[in-house]
């Protein structure tokens, strides 16, 4: 039984959540183009004011009183961005929930509310963030990947409300799925800090002013680590609980499918990081390279093998 | 590294290191973490054929397609084993060179570990002041303001707060969050574990398949298995002794929308006797709900069409009457294949091979074909084929396929340019052939593939899993630190506390365990004034 009005809201809430976390995206840009004006100006006034101070500079005068607004603009901006991807996330979860509604079953049974789960969870792990460190300057490389991921979703992936073919019909896909969900979405959020680690890094090597609104490289590299130390385990359990489920449904809890063999890739490849980042010679820019490694790991499994590959778990993608 | 041989002319010669150094330096290249890590790429590298390359246990059909198509580029993969990378050599050398350098890596770590979790917190180090978290608090004098209360106060304090405390000369040493290190050497022991029970589930487990018709039953012994792997140290005497009887197989498809044919329910509704003399007892099977039978598990695996006919030879005689399976060639609407072969025909031998189409619909793209998965308008498409089956060859055949080598085609008459006779039947009806019998369509049943299978190692594995889960979330979330404590006089005769922390890993909140001491000194030391004058709090590091 599936209720036609109730899976009509969902889509539009999650249109709705589209188009405000897209506001949100706009928002966060303009904090960043903002706040490098900023830099920009400050850097003007570090180093050339020496130089100026001989011609009995007026343009230093002109480029000083600049700062302030365009740094309160800056913050204006960010908060306008955050509040709208709270608002976002809001639509986004009432989207599923209707979507859950309206099909009387957890709303992730298909490649469309798997996509559409994992960006909410992606933007659940970066808003919690938020609560607890001051990391707003990672919005929108969230909110980037988040807003790619919904607008995939509802064009390609999109599938209409349906009941749940037998083999998906177990209180094992509420656990072992959203296991997977949740982790899909830290994964995003560390790949983002990983990423943004390593062009610091870089910037700090070659003493570029590129991202300057950053903190420090090591910094970054620290809450990447928070991050893929909370979804490893996690990972580990989605592992474990889809080995019970298979051991359920198909009588064996380990079978080389592919999707099976790509989620121990995975894992392979993020206990690697793990390792690496205490080994000597290996952490820091390797261990993050790594980190990347496994989330190319993570999409290849869902995409390429979802789609691409045939196994057992071909069923996820209709 | 020095050279050993004092001559100048001798070409340099590598250090006389001997077997036993070759050995040790070996064995610690292997356990080292970098080896580790290259081993865990190799582990992560080496599955990844596994999941393009068909594989003969996962696909066994795919493996024989996939020759067929690349003769050549099959031969490499066969010398490669590519085809079943997961039991290969060289993936095995992988895994096992891992485990050996983990076990090699858990045995001196384990040596230390004990030795660490046996140790007093060790000895408190002469400047406080340049731990990362540090405090000093001088105390109002007062009853309870002598150092040795402090430190009284600051040792219950830091119990309170679950450290292991000892005391030196002067100062306390406190420590805690030792479940890290243990957490680690558990998660790293348990995979140990999960290996063994994957290798008891391959040695004394087993897994078989048989197909069963409604009506038809099944007696867990090895003859009646249509497919049947065991491991090789299982019995096949200890197969537990269960029957079963296919009653009934029921259904439920989506009726509308683009999904229109999808399954949405399966149950076989199954008599079980447990054992020879039990009584029987009813019992369903479904989808991720398997039959738990005496240590074996009975899942439901595909299911599909026995169309049942009585087939007369030319003399008339009844020589076939029975459902015969069918395998579904198209999962939207079940059309499903199949063959009858008659051996005991007369004059000739007789075979038929055609469709069971369970909602028939016809059209000249398609010809006829299934439009539902339930049998709502079921047909039977079939032609025939006389002469020898060739059953007597020896060549082990299959039920499915018709051998027409040595057969011809039964025509609709005997004109010379007379097309092959295909005759779609309802249920009911029979097709006559001139001269060699005739077949009746006398209704249809369902039947299902139940696997069995029994695995020994399923349980250790499990708990190796859940085991390196909790270690695996100890040695991420626990945090070991490190806190001292010093209380002295000072020249004016009062007391001053320092209180100073350090991380033994990432990221604890040292701040926290400082002010918790502080504020137990505080609050023990309340008679005096108000507590701004008492603390010189430092500012924290970072």
């Amino acid at each position: 039984m599936v209720h036609e009005n109730l899976a009509d809201v969902s889509d539009r809430l999650i249109y709705a959540s589209i188009l405000v976390y897209a506001l949100a995206m706009l928002a966060l840009c303009a904090e960043w183009a903002f706040s490098s004006r900023r830099f920009a100006a400050e850097a003007v006034e570090a180093v050339p004011v020496k130089a100026l101070v001989g011609a009995g500079g007026p343009e230093v005068a002109e480029i000083l009183p600049a700062a302030p607004p365009a740094r309160e603009r800056a913050e204006k901006f960010g908060r306008i961005g955050l509040s709208l991807a709270v608002l976002g996330f809001l639509l986004h979860l009432g989207g599923m929930a209707c979507r859950g509604l309206a099909v009387d079953r957890v709303p992730w049974g298909n490649m469309y509310e798997f996509s559409s789960m994992s960006a909410l969870a992606a933007m659940g792990v970066f808003l919690a963030l938020t609560r607890k460190y001051d990391i707003r300057w990672l919005g929108v490389f969230v909110v980037t990947p988040v807003l790619l991921t919904l607008g995939l979703a509802v064009t390609v992936l999109y599938t209409d409300a349906q009941q749940l073919q037998p083999a998906l019909q177990s209180y094992w896909l509420v656990i072992h799925v959203i296991a997977a969900v949740t982790s899909a979405g830290a994964f995003t959020v560390g790949a983002a800090l990983s990423i943004l680690y390593l062009v610091k890094e870089h910037a700090e090597r070659t003493g570029s002013a590129t991202l300057s609104r950053l903190p420090a490289a090591d910094a970054l590299d620290r809450i990447a680590y928070r991050v893929h130390a909370f979804v490893f385990p996690l990972w580990t359990f989605a592992v474990i609980a889809g080995a019970i489920w298979a051991e359920n449904a198909w009588g064996r809890y380990w079978g080389w499918d592919p999707k099976e063999t790509w989620a121990f890739i995975t894992w392979v490849v993020y206990a690697a990081y793990l390792h690496a980042r205490a080994t000597a010679g290996w952490k820091g820019r390797r261990a993050a390279a790594v980190a990347l490694t496994g989330f190319g790991c993570f999409l290849f499994n869902y995409f390429v093998v979802n789609l691409v590959v045939t196994g057992l778990h071909s069923y996820a993608g209709t | 590294m020095t050279i050993t041989d004092s001559s100048v002319d001798a070409a340099p010669v590598p250090p006389p290191i001997g077997a036993v150094g070759m050995a040790r330096w070996a064995w610690r290249q292997l356990t080292s973490m970098r080896t580790a890590l290259i081993l865990l790429f190799l582990l992560a590298l080496g599955a990844i054929p596994g999941s393009l390359i068909p594989q003969r246990g996962v696909d066994p059909v795919a493996v024989v397609e996939f020759r067929n198509r690349h003769p050549e580029l099959a031969s490499w993969y066969d010398k490669a084993s590519l085809f079943e990378v997961f039991s290969s050599p060289w993936f095995s050398a992988i895994y096992l060179l891992l485990m050996v350098s983990l076990i090699g890596c858990l045995v001196p770590r384990t040596r230390v570990y004990l030795r660490a979790v046996r140790a007093r917190p060790p000895a408190t180090p002469r400047n406080l002041e340049r731990l990362p978290e540090h405090r000093a608090v001088t105390l109002d004098p007062g009853a309870d303001a002598d150092p040795e209360t402090a430190l009284a106060t600051a040792a219950a304090a830091l119990r309170r707060r679950r450290f292991r405390v000892e005391t030196y000369e002067g100062s306390i040493s406190a420590e805690r969050g030792y479940l890290r290190d243990t957490g680690n050497l558990v998660f790293h022991l348990s995979l140990v574990v999960v290996l063994v029970g994957i290798a008891v589930g391959h040695l004394y487990g087993m897994r078989g398949s048989a197909l069963v018709v409604e009506g038809q039953g099944f007696s867990n012994t090895v003859t009646q298995y249509d497919n049947l792997r065991t491991g090789p140290r299982f019995d096949v005497d200890d197969l537990s002794p269960f029957t079963l009887t296919l009653k009934d197989f029921q259904a439920r498809y989506e009726e509308a929308g683009n999904q229109r044919g999808a399954a949405r329910e399966f149950e076989a509704k199954v008599t079980v006797i447990d054992a020879p003399g039990s009584p029987p007892r009813a019992d369903g099977i479904r989808v991720n709900h398997p039959l738990n039978l005496g240590g074996s598990k009975v899942f439901l695996g595909p299911h599909g069409y026995a169309p049942a006919v009585t087939v007369r030879d030319g003399n008339g005689n009844v020589v076939f009457a029975g459902a015969v399976p069918f395998l579904p060639v198209d999962p939207v609407g079940l059309s499903s294949r199949g063959v009858v072969k008659v051996p005991d025909a007369a004059p000739t031998q007789l075979g038929f091979q055609g469709f069971f189409l369970p909602t028939a619909a016809f059209d000249l793209q398609r010809g006829p074909f299934s439009t539902f998965p339930e049998p709502r308008l079921p047909r039977l498409v079939l032609n025939v084929w006389s002469g020898d089956l060739g059953l007597d060859d020896g060549v082990p055949q299959s039920v499915y396929r018709l051998d027409t080598t040595d057969m011809t085609q039964v025509k609709e008459s005997t004109k010379a340019d007379a097309q092959p006779l295909t005759q779609s039947l309802a249920v009911g009806d029979t097709m006559t052939l001139p001269g060699l019998g005739s077949l009746t369509f006398d209704g249809y049943r369902e039947w299902v593939v139940l696997q069995v299978a029994e695995d020994p190692g399923r349980t250790p594995a499990l708990a190796g899993g859940a085991l390196a889960l909790a270690g695996l979330l100890a040695s991420l979330f626990v945090r070991p630190r490190r806190v001292w404590v010093r209380a002295r006089r000072d020249e004016a005769g009062r007391t001053v506390v320092e209180v100073a922390a350090l991380a033994r890993s990432e990221g604890p909140d040292l701040a926290a365990d400082v002010d918790g001491v502080v504020e137990a000194l505080k609050s023990s030391n309340s008679s005096g004034s108000s507590d701004s004058s008492a603390a010189t709090a430092a500012a924290p590091k970072e």
